[in-house]
């Protein structure tokens, strides 16, 4: 087969591109879940329209000065809540909202810049290049090694962390790599559903799982999963009834998710249901 | 493992004021005192969690330390079970976790969420948790929070059995400041400094608490008298003991206790 000519397809890069996304942010979700972190990705992805305008700006690579902004706003946070009077929802609530605004502020102030604001917020799956592709591949790639690097410490560290530590686990570095992670899967989402919607591409496959599974390995592979359904479901039905993909994907996993909880329990193992 | 001069502060208060203390190898050791005396702070700084702001902690080297927190709180979003916690501590065949917690009486939980276990049998779990990799030195955070005296008694009984089986010491944190570990060489009783140390008296060779339990089972009980020189204000302020108000200077010599102090 032509690959080379099959990827000339956008459709093809489309889907390839939402599935290999799914992949990594499907057993990410997993631990921001465990972890009550929702609000914290939300946080860190609407900052990822500022290191798009800096990215113009310095005239660097996009996808990387999204991950290095991202990365300076999470160490900021995890900063500022240790050493904050205020809530940490509060905090949270600032930065999420200022982030997005301020980027959106940026990119106008980029001459001779014209962006396609709705691209960025809402995702343009379709308009995925090959270059766009590689990239994405990239990062998932290192963000899925990472994540298994980091499985297990990271996992003690989510059960108990003052055990874990006692056990050995340097929480340091894992938190800054778990920092790194959820950069890179929201540089690498950002194209896929905009920076809006990337925590529901995290959270929803991993909420959704949970019924099912009985070990964290089984909650967080089968978020993947889920969230790869959601992707081929949503593209299909975007293009189906010309809805915008993005918030097509999001609906797909919405609608698993109720249908899920729908299951009566007897059809679901007797250890998940509780 | 030893405690020297250990100080620290937290936004402006002392917590722990020149704490100094040691376990020896096998030996059981309590920390008693009320709420608010540090006891978890001081456990936090001898497990290396915290620096201290003042003193230093001592260590033998490859020290093995099997630790159990106070509380376990796991969200319920995540499937674990007993056998999985467990598993991640040390990758142990199925059958050396069970039997580790068949030792401590909760062997039929292996396969329970470990959200849906009462306080007790979570205690339970987590002292087989800190079980296992053979411990040179056993730290219970509160190990019988919640339990009724004859449950505390029980739990104690294990523990001396641990103890006695395995070899290794027991260092207990707990907030009852009366009933105490039968068969404890040392109680320290800790309000932000060590207030007194001593040897604990035998529940059932102690007159006042046969007449209140007469027909109530106390072993691994034992009853700590205290014999302080001093009273603590509502913030934690050394006073004299015979009630004098603290501004009366002179009543004590150095009611900071510095090393000449008499208990």
């Amino acid at each position: 087969m032509d690959i080379a000519g099959w990827l000339d397809d956008f459709l093809v890069r489309a889907v390839l591109a939402g599935l290999m996304v799914a992949v990594v942010a499907g057993p990410l979700g997993a631990f921001v879940v465990w972890r009550r972190m929702a609000y914290f990705g939300d946080t860190v992805s609407h900052s990822a329209l500022l290191g798009v305008a800096l990215g113009f700006l310095l005239g660097l690579n996009l996808n990387l000065m999204v991950t290095l902004v991202c990365i300076a706003i999470a160490v900021l946070l995890v900063i500022l809540q240790r050493y904050q009077e205020l809530g940490s929802d509060t905090l949270l609530g600032i930065l999420a909202h200022s982030a997005l605004s301020l980027g959106i502020v940026a990119v106008a102030f980029v001459e001779g810049l014209r962006v396609d604001l709705m691209a960025y917020l809402f995702g343009d799956i379709l308009a995925v290049g090959r270059d766009d592709l590689l990239a994405i591949a990239l990062g998932g790639l290192i963000a899925l090694v990472l994540l298994i690097a980091l499985w297990r410490p990271l996992l003690a560290l989510t059960v108990h962390e003052e055990l874990a530590r006692v056990e050995g686990v340097r929480a340091l570095p894992v938190r800054l790599g778990m920092m790194l992670l959820i950069a890179l899967v929201i540089a690498a989402a950002m194209q896929v559903v905009g920076v809006l919607l990337i925590t529901a591409l995290m959270i929803i496959p991993a909420a959704t799982s949970r019924r099912f599974a009985r070990t964290p390995e089984q909650m967080a592979i089968l978020a993947g999963v889920l969230g790869m359904l959601a992707v081929g479901a949503g593209i299909a039905g975007s293009f189906q009834w010309d809805t915008p993909t993005g918030p097509s994907i999001v609906v797909a996993a919405l609608l698993g998710f109720i249908l899920v909880q729908l299951l009566p329990a007897r059809l679901l193992p007797r250890f998940g249901t509780r | 493992m030893a405690a020297r001069e250990v100080t620290i502060e937290r936004g402006g208060r002392t917590i722990l004021d020149r704490v100094s203390m040691a376990v020896h190898p096998g030996e059981a050791a309590m920390i008693i005192g009320p709420n608010g005396a540090g006891k978890t702070s001081l456990l936090r700084v001898l497990m290396g969690l915290w620096q201290p702001d003042g003193g230093h902690v001592e260590r033998v080297a490859d020290l093995r330390v099997g630790y159990m927190p106070q509380r376990l709180q796991i969200e319920p979003v995540l499937p674990l079970s007993v056998y999985r916690f467990l598993r991640m501590r040390q990758r142990l065949p199925r059958r050396e976790l069970l039997a580790k917690l068949e030792r401590v009486g909760v062997g039929h939980l292996i396969d329970s969420p470990i959200q849906s276990l009462s306080g007790g049998e979570t205690q339970r779990v987590l002292l087989a948790r800190a079980l296992l990799g053979e411990p040179d030195l056993l730290v219970l955070d509160e190990p019988a929070q919640g339990v009724d005296v004859v449950g505390q008694g029980d739990v104690f009984v294990m523990l001396d059995d641990i103890r006695r089986e395995s070899g290794c010491g027991v260092l207990i944190v707990s907030h009852d400041l009366h009933f105490v570990m039968a068969g404890a060489e040392t109680v320290i009783c800790l309000n932000q400094h060590v207030c007194c140390t001593g040897n604990p008296e035998e529940v059932s060779q102690h007159p006042e608490y046969r007449r209140l339990f007469p027909s109530v089972d106390l072993r691994g009980l034992a009853v700590y008298t205290h014999n302080h020189n001093h009273v603590h204000g509502l913030h934690g302020e050394v006073r004299p003991l015979d009630g004098a108000p603290e501004d009366s200077a002179g009543a004590c010599d150095d009611p900071k206790h510095g090393p000449g102090c008499r208990h």
